[in-house]
This record gives structure tokens, sequence and C-alpha cells, in this order.
């Protein structure tokens, strides 16, 4: 664990400029201190998120961390935890901000996630060691992870969600805030729709950030698929649906239905989820 | 005045013989009965006592001690009544003692002499051939159970009848096989009924092909349940070694229906979630057999299966392990069998919103850990094939009616006559695959070994000489999801 002070070379610029920057900043991981200083996207949202909020987290945090840019989270369950993993899933650089000591694995069930992150990239904290939880600090850890960020994306938030503390943070120091759209019927949207009225920058796709932040999106590589294959991911695009539905529609049985399923998520291009099936979007 | 019947008494599902000595002596009149016999059996004395007397026979107003030998043996139930009337009538004179060499009974008795069916008689029945006797006194409901051991029924629906046999005044009764199982089967449930959930229904043909456990999630309602009851219809008919060991285990359960000895069709059980760990695998003093020994040879299906006790559903892993259930007492242990197929249904959590795109999931990530919890990761393991069954839309629901069970089971039959004949062996693309699943997607190392089981069974199922890739990336779509494990 490193403490770095504020009058530290090292302590990050970006995060020096905030309104109140923390007194010091601890660390620990196996990442160098450097990593802070990186051009990095903060990807943020609700803990009890929906199969389609994670998959898209994910994906964010994948492509984000596969352009080289280090992926910003609370480690909190649901949305945060999953734009970890797919920073992790891409060999990405990413970094967990906690709300409570810096010696703490909190929540307990990311701890496996904690220590993933550690091995190349950073855990952080403004709290010394030994400091509890408390639902008080996690909306100024918001403001680290607003600090630590060129932009901030909110993936899923409901009206009251920390998500959009994060958002206000990011606004107040003019960094860039962008939502993902969801149904204007759950209440799991409400808060990023919100945004999205405000005038935040709408994210259909991994290439409206990267052209935010001017970074060159990599080559999409489309993986061969067999024609069956094919034919099934464009049902899936059409509209996500389980097993029996996408049979229904198409002309495969359940059988090669499978297989064509099980090949496109071994591509990368369809995940299923509590059995939905959904396209995963770059 | 000493006269000896021969019975059986049941330890778990096995007949030991027990000895019922009369012993008649100068006194003061009254009968006791020695040699471990539980509260049931005591009650023998009023029963005998009145029956006898029905029966227009004698009661010898002597002291009358009834031992039941072994008597370290606890003797439970009122099979006992029908032998200890005779030692005593045997002991009174009231028949030549020699009629009865070569017979074993096992009945209850009326207080005006009937004779009553008992549970159990198939295997006492089993038990008095392996001793020797070629014949049986036992009730007339309970006569084509016992002639289903072998041994020649003698059936009594009288006490009275029965003494008449022994005096050599009558013939025994003639004992007419009933029709038996051999005649028409009630209305099995079909297929046919399901319909859509295509790969649910895909699901069940493996799970029969192959034997293996299968799981289903979804929201209520999404037919889990319909499904899961459609699984016997789809096995194999029982040969008749295994439908002679289902009869006994219902016989000893008291389950057997009258008229209808032999079981031929394979056991579905459905506990209720509030099942007791000793109703689930079996228990009691005696031990009685539970839901995993009567759905021996069948399916034993656990609706909402996290709704189920802890302790319950960890006790299930014995069985599926090893194939039987053990359960010991201070006087020795009883082997059940209970080589079942499980088969269990779940909600996705528990307000059941998840998997349902009408609905949006209500539940608190407190809320969804404890739902989970409750189902161990050894548990889940035992699934080869999960799957989660999304409420369908309504247009699903007007699909086309399924194929009949008869078809279905003509392919499960194939399949599992070809994994028998050999195992399949795997091409190298299909290895590969595996490792890559292994490589992208949650996958364990026990969940590997899943996958390549299943995908024998599809390679079965297509008739095939070797495991190909397509079979893989099939048996892949059934894994256990992410979702019900972390």
């Amino acid at each position: 664990m490193i403490e770095l002070r504020r009058a530290d070379q090292r302590f990050p610029a970006r995060l020096r400029a905030i309104f109140d920057p923390p007194r010091a900043l601890y660390v620990r991981g196996a990442g160098a201190v450097a990593l802070l200083g990186r051009r990095a996207v903060a990807v943020v949202g609700a803990r009890s998120c929906s199969p389609y909020g994670a998959q898209v987290a994910r994906m964010l945090g994948r492509e984000l961390g596969a352009a080289g840019l280090v992926v910003v989270s609370g480690l909190a369950r649901g949305i945060d935890g999953e734009a970890h993993r797919g920073a992790l899933d891409a060999g990405g650089l990413t970094v967990a901000v906690l709300g409570c000591g810096i010696d703490r694995d909190y929540p307990a069930s990311n701890a496996h996630l904690s220590r993933r992150i550690e091995e190349d990239g950073l855990v952080v904290s403004e709290y010394e060691p030994g400091v509890e939880p408390a639902p008080w600090r996690f909306p100024a850890r918001n403001r680290i992870i607003a600090g630590l960020s060129e932009a901030v994306v909110v993936v899923e938030a409901r009206e009251r969600s920390g998500a959009l503390i994060t958002a206000d943070f990011a606004l107040e120091e003019g960094r860039d805030v962008l939502a993902v759209p969801g149904e204007i019927t759950s209440s799991l949207s409400a808060g990023t729709n919100a945004l999205l009225k405000l005038g935040a920058a709408p994210v259909t796709a991994v290439a409206d950030v990267l052209e935010l932040l001017g970074v060159e999106p990599r080559p999409s590589t489309t993986a061969e698929v067999s024609a069956a294959a094919a034919r099934v991911l464009e049902l899936v695009r059409e509209s996500a649906g389980g097993a029996d539905e996408l049979t229904a529609r198409g002309v495969l049985d359940a059988g090669a239905l499978s297989v064509a399923l099980t090949e496109l998520e071994l591509a990368g291009l369809v995940a299923g989820t509590d059995g939905v099936y959904r396209a995963v979007t770059t | 005045m000493l006269a000896r019947a021969v019975t059986h008494a049941l330890v778990g599902l096995d007949a030991r013989k027990v000895e019922v000595e009369a012993h008649l002596q100068n006194g003061l009149p009254g009968l006791a009965i020695v040699g471990l016999a539980d509260r049931a059996c005591q009650e023998a004395k009023h029963r005998v006592r009145s029956g006898i007397a029905s029966a227009q026979l004698e009661w010898p107003s002597r002291r009358i001690t009834v031992n039941l030998a072994p008597a370290g043996l606890r003797k439970e139930g009122s099979g006992f009544d029908l032998p200890i009337a005779l030692a005593i009538l045997a002991a009174s004179g009231q028949f030549p003692l020699e009629r009865l060499a070569g017979h074993a009974a096992i009945g209850e008795l009326g207080l005006d002499g009937r004779i009553r069916p008992v549970r159990g008689v198939l295997a006492a029945a089993q038990g008095a051939r392996y001793a020797g006797f070629g014949r049986i006194v036992c009730a007339a409901e309970s006569a084509g159970e016992a002639a289903l051991a072998g041994v020649e029924p003698v059936p009594g629906r009288h006490l009275a009848e029965v003494v008449s046999y022994l005096r050599g005044e009558i013939d025994a009764p003639p004992f007419e096989p009933s029709e038996n199982g051999s005649g028409a089967e009630e209305d099995e449930l079909d297929l046919a009924d399901v319909r859509g959930q295509d790969r649910a229904r895909r699901a069940l043909e493996l799970a029969a092909a192959g034997g293996h456990n299968l799981l289903f999630a979804g929201p209520p309602g999404t037919g889990k349940s319909m499904l899961a009851r459609r699984l016997p219809g789809i096995l194999p008919a029982l040969t008749s070694e295994e439908a002679l060991e289902v009869t006994r285990i219902y016989s000893v359960a008291g389950l057997l229906s009258a008229g209808r000895p032999l079981v031929r069709r394979r056991p579905f059980r459905m506990p209720h979630q509030s099942a007791s760990v000793a109703a689930i695998v079996g228990g009691g003093p005696g031990p009685r057999p539970g839901e995993a020994t009567l759905a021996h040879h069948g399916v034993l299906f656990l609706d909402e299966l996290p709704e189920f006790q802890r302790p319950a559903l960890e006790a299930l892993r014995q069985p599926l392990e090893d194939g039987f259930v053990g359960i010991a007492r201070a006087e020795g242990r009883a082997m059940f069998p209970a080589r079942f197929q499980l088969v269990a249904a779940m909600n996705m959590c528990p307000c059941g919103g998840r998997g349902d795109p009408a609905a949006e999931c209500a539940c608190s990530t407190r809320k969804l850990a404890a739902f989970r919890e409750k189902l161990s990761r050894a548990l889940l393991d035992r699934f080869d094939l999960v799957v989660a069954v999304p409420r369908p839309r309504a247009a699903e629901l007007s699909g086309r009616a399924g194929e009949e069970s008869r078809l279905v089971r003509s392919r499960v039959v194939a399949a599992r006559e070809r994994i028998r004949a050999g195992p399949l062996t795997r091409t190298f693309p299909a290895t590969e695959l595996l490792d890559r699943a292994v490589e992208r997607l949650p996958l364990s190392g026990r969940g590997r070994s899943r996958v390549a089981r299943v995908a024998r069974t599809i390679a079965a199922i297509a008739d095939v000489d070797a495991v190909a890739e397509e079979h893989v990336a099939e048996a892949l779509a059934y894994r256990s999801p992410r979702e019900l494990s972390a």
C-alpha cells in the first residue's frame, strides 16, 4: 500500500484539479501509480441492474479497456463490477475506487474481483486502513471516480441513484457525461433517460464514447460464423429473446439453434442471461 | 402344548424370518406376547381373541404365551395377527399341527375374523421363498402380490376358511391371478400436450436418453412441472426385474393399489417443499423408505427447489452419488435402493421477475444472494442439464402441438442402446471446442465433464459414432449458467 499526499508529485493531476481533492490517496495493487494519470473513463450505474444493463456495462468495460483507456468504477455489485470485469476480460487496465478503508474489501462478494483488479490495476481510496464502509462515504467516493476520469458513462440508474451523483460531480468539473438509453417503461432507466433529457450524450455504441475522447477505435474484426449462426444473429439483433422464441421465429430446430447460439456466444457476438439471448453490440 | 407358525418381519425392505411360538400351560387364563412386539403388535391380543371367537373356534382357557423369535428383532405392525392365531389354534389342537408345515402366514385379523391385507407382503413372500416355504397364507387382496414372489398364495378371506383348509376340509381357495398390470394402463400424460418449449422438450429427451439430472429455471407458470411430469412417459418401460423391485418398495410403503399388484409404470414422485430429511431419504424407528426410494427407477421431481430445507437437499447427495440410501439404527443398518432421475424446477429469483420480459425483478441483492445461497455448489453440480425457461410470448402458446411421447420414447430407447453398446469416441475438433469453452465461458473442470457427458448423449440421439463439434456446442447451451451459481 502506498499513501499519496496531495503535494506528492505522483498525485494524479486530474484529481488535484477538482473542487475538493482528497488530502491523500491510498493505493494498493500491482499497477503503476502513473496509471492514475492515464486517459480514463468511468463506467458507473445501479447495483441491482437488469441483465441488459449488466451486459452493456461488461461490453463497455471490455471495449474501452481494449482501446487502451483505463476503466474507473466503484467495485460495487451490478454495473460497477461488470465494468471492471469487462476491462479485465479484454486484458485492459481498471481502477476501483473504494468508499471505505483501503484495506477493506467491500462488498465482500467482490473480494475475488478486487484481487483480479490488483494484478495489473489499482484499488484506491481516500480513507486510511480500518475505516468502515458507511452510506454517507459513498457520495464522497463518487467525486473521486469522477475526478479520476475524463468522462463518466452512466449505464443504468434509478431516479435517485448514486451514479447520478457521480454524473453531477463530473458536470461540475467540466468532464463529459454520457448515458446509455434504456426502456422508458423501466424504473431502472429513469435516471439515465433523465440525464439524456438534460443533454448528456447518448451511448448507442462504444464508438460514441471513443469519438468523444478522440480515441481511434480498434479495427473491428468480424468473426467468421457459420450460415446458420449468421441467420440466428440476425434474429437476435432484431430483438432479444429466449431460445424458444428464436425457434419460433427462425427455421432451426431446438438442437441446431443451441449449436448456433453457442457458436455466437463463443465468438462474443451474443450473450445469454436468464435464458434470454441478446446481441452484443460493439 | 407347543405349536409354531412362521411369518416374516420387515427390516427396511428385507424380510427376516420370525417364528411365532404359542405355548399353553395351566394357570390363570390369559395371553402374553413376548419378543419385542411394538404397540400394534401387542394389540394383536384383542384382535386374535375376537377373531377366533367370531370364527366359531375355541379360545383355549389356559395360560397362553406367544413368543416372537428371534426375540431381539423389533416387530412392527399387525401382520403377526394371523400367524399368532394359527399358532394358538394349532397348540390347542384345533387343526393338525403338521398341516402348517411348508406354510408361512401374514395378515391382520378383524374382530369378525376377516383377514385384512398388510404392507410388505411381497417382501415377506420373497423371504418365505428363500426360507424354503412353498405356500403363504395371506389376505385374498394380497394374493396377487405374494404370487409375484413365486410362492403359491393361500388366499383367505376369513380365519374360519383358513382353518377349514388346514383341517383338510376344503382345498386351498383358488387363486386367480388378477389381470394384473398387464391390463390397460391409466392414461399417461403425453408430451403432445405441451406447445412450444422446444428447448426444454429437447432437454427432457436428452435427460431421458442419458439419465441426466435436469434443472429447469424460469418464472412461474412457464410449464416447468408440466414438462417434468411427462418424463416417465418417455423413459423405456421397466424391465420385469425393475418392476419387481419397484413393487416391493411400494408394497413395503403400503402404496400398492389393490387389483394391480405389479407396478409397471416408472414412478414419479413429487414431494412437497416442506418435506423433512426423513421424508426424503427415509427414516423412522423401523426405517421406512422415503421419497428418494419411492422414486427408484423413476423420477424424483422437486418443484421450487430453493424452498426445500437445506438439510433435506443435502441428504439427497448420497443417493445421487451411490444410488442407495443407508440408514443407520441401533439395531443395524437398512439399505434402500434409490436410483432415480432428479428433475428440479426453480424460479430465477424469489419474486419470479427474472427471465420474464413483462416483469421486472424487485428482489434486493441481499434477498437474491440468500436465495442462491440455499443451493450449494455441490448440489447444483449434480445437474448435467440446466435449462432456462423464460416466459413465452403469447404467440408461442398458440404454436403447433408437440411431438407425441411415443415417438420421443422410441428415440430414447435407441439412444440408450447405442450408449450401452460401447463408449462413443470424441473427434478432435470437439475436444478443441471444449477446451476453448473452458477458456472463454465460465466453465469449471466439473462443468467440462458434465458438458462432455451431455455431448455424448446428443451424439447417441443423433445416431452417430463419434461426438462431433456440434454435439459439444449444443451441450454447452445446457450448462449451468453463471447467474445461478455466482
